[in-house]
């Protein structure tokens, strides 16, 4: 029987491996997180699509949600599968990477190549697990600036995201009032509600119910807690659509038989999907990732960051917004975005809205829904055009 | 572009912000913002209208002004437009009244409903009156509260808004409303245009 350290040695090595051909910047600067702690010569994981052209105007910064990584489009060459958001960006797709230079990161705390629990900490040289500082939406955009700063962009054509990414978004432009000149936060809120916390906390409840998390310490035995995490993926899943959605595609097909087997097998189609996305998930994502990213959802309260008025979160921005919500969309829904074109308006700031009708729930902006496309590709359209003519006078 | 849109776009002039309410497909808020560098924003509540203006590079928010207009600080705009829709909203007298509080100046058009043509239509045919301003049937019209101009300056006068210009339009004819010459405009003009404050 092979001993601890030699055990987690050949685990180092198999991931090592695995995400040995990210593309990866070690900032060398000393990040001071909002818990505190201070990090340095950590490492953050992209990927960029498309060209930047040559006086830097085409950039777009896409952020990732919950589950995503820098792999937006085309084969995610880790998981083999099409990256997350490859509906909307892609040569001659909304994103048009023909014409944009789309850059997306995976965020502190993932799974992807990125400082995360996944990650080994020099101190101990060994893997950080739950010893991984607690980290927060802001922290995640901060440490993205780096990446500006290394390819040389003072200035972004736009920054977008979905969801956790729509929060980010919210974030960068706090933050950086100067730094994009148009901003399209997706299906998001400006402070995460009762609700999502709790079904987050429902996810972290069902990792950490797992025996085989350990404590956060499964990297140091031969298991892991993919059950647990399964079954978060599972339930989190079911927040992603909506009702009819559902309705319509499963109703109360059953799977694989002509009549009920009464028995606890998945009888029913919607039980099937659903553990089917729970396995797949498994077989991609960190338990402890998950734990630290929705925590960092959770604590994200933009609000609450300036003293409980939201439009001073946007008094000096200088950015373009958009806000796009879904109609079936419950879990971040179009009262909460509203919130957020409603400070942007008490602040005096330049910002357009709409809610697209869709049945896809929360995961409309993931999927095929032409109208959402189509206006995300016209809005960055003018906006480029836009700033183009600018430069010319 | 449609004589009343000149109209409205040579009150405004230039480098001034603008709020379009109802600003439809954003004909004159692109004319206001590419022609006369004004800092313009527009509110409509038909999504497909809302994501037209988007793609010219219009910041419009989807929405009904009876509920979104509380949003925007006092005096936030140099002008509030709204052009031929105060007589669709439910309660026309609340939405001017926000429309005074966010702008320094509002601008309102109303479609004429003392029109001679108007008072004919009724007087002989004893239906509801149809025109070129006012297309649709009863049933199926979007105005619940149509006005004349003498009833809009009446309104004025008893709710102390200050008439700071009015103008008028008929077949494409622009004039000006003084109190010597009402009772005729009234009769003769198919659209009325007010600043207001």
């Amino acid at each position: 029987m092979p001993s601890l350290a030699g055990l987690f040695f050949c685990l180092k090595q198999k991931m090592n491996k695995k995400t040995k051909n990210i593309k990866k910047l070690i900032v060398n600067q000393s990040l001071e997180l909002d818990c505190g702690k201070i990090i340095k010569n950590f490492p953050i994981a992209y990927e960029t699509y498309g060209t930047l052209n040559k006086n830097k105007s085409n950039a777009i910064l896409v952020f990732h949600a919950l589950s995503g990584d820098q792999f937006v489009t085309n084969i995610n060459p880790i998981t083999k599968k099409e990256g997350w958001w490859a509906n909307a960006v892609g040569p001659g797709k909304a994103i048009d990477t023909d014409k944009y230079f789309v850059i997306c990161v995976n965020v502190l705390g993932g799974c992807m190549g990125s400082f995360g629990p996944k990650e080994i900490n020099p101190d101990t040289n060994e893997l950080f697990g739950t010893t991984f500082p607690v980290i927060t939406i802001r922290d995640m955009v901060r440490a993205q600036i780096y990446l500006l700063e290394y390819l040389g962009i003072d200035k972004l054509l736009a920054i977008t995201g979905g969801s956790m990414g729509g929060m980010q978004v919210l974030q960068f432009a706090s933050l950086y009032p100067n730094k994009t000149y148009s901003a399209i936060p997706i299906a998001c809120s400006a402070s995460h509600s009762a609700q999502n916390i709790a079904l987050n906390e429902l996810g972290r409840q069902a990792i950490m119910a797992d025996p085989n998390w350990n404590n956060g310490n499964y990297f140091k035995t031969t298991l892991s807690p993919d059950k647990g995490l399964a079954v978060a993926r599972m339930a989190a899943h079911i927040t992603y659509l909506s009702k009819q959605g559902l309705q319509e595609k499963f109703g109360r097909k059953l799977q694989d038989a002509e009549s009920l087997k009464f028995s606890f097998d998945a009888n029913f189609q919607i039980e099937s999907y659903l553990r089917h996305q729970g396995t797949k998930f498994v077989d991609r994502f960190d338990a402890n990732s998950y734990l630290y990213i929705t925590r960092a959802m959770d604590y994200f309260d933009l609000e609450k960051q300036f003293n409980g008025n939201l439009s001073l979160a946007f008094k000096n921005t200088k950015s373009k917004f958009y806000v796009i919500s879904f109609s079936s969309d419950w879990l971040y829904p179009t009262i909460e975005n509203k919130e957020i074109v409603m400070a942007l308006n008490a602040c005096g700031a330049n910002v357009g809205f709409v809610e697209i009708d869709s049945d896809k729930g929360h995961d409309s902006f993931l999927l095929e829904v032409p109208e959402f496309l189509k206006t995300l590709s016209e809005f960055l359209n003018s906006t480029y055009k836009e700033i183009n003519n600018e430069k010319r006078i | 572009m449609k004589k009343e849109f000149e109209i409205i776009s040579q009150i405004i002039q230039n480098n001034k912000r603008v709020l379009d309410i109802g600003c439809g497909d954003g004909t004159l808020m692109e004319y206001l913002k590419f022609n006369q560098q004004n800092d313009v924003r527009g509110l409509e509540p038909q999504k497909d209208l809302v994501q037209k203006c988007i793609a010219k590079g219009l910041s419009v928010i989807e929405g009904d002004a009876e509920k979104e207009l509380i949003q925007f600080p006092d005096k936030s705009f140099d002008y509030a437009v709204l052009s031929q829709t105060l007589q669709a909203f439910l309660f026309p007298e609340k939405v001017l009244k926000q429309l005074l509080r966010i702008g320094k100046q509002t601008i309102v058009s109303i479609p004429n409903f003392g029109y001679w043509k108007v008072r004919l239509h009724l007087l002989f045919k004893g239906t509801m009156p149809l025109t070129k301003n006012l297309p649709n049937e009863w049933y199926n019209t979007p105005n619940l509260h149509m006005c004349t101009i003498q009833d809009f300056v009446n309104f004025c006068k008893e709710t102390n808004i200050k008439i700071d210009r009015s103008l008028c339009l008929t077949n494409e004819k622009i004039s000006e409303i003084t109190n010597g010459n009402l009772l005729y405009k009234n009769i003769f003009s198919q659209l009325g245009i007010f600043l207001i404050k």
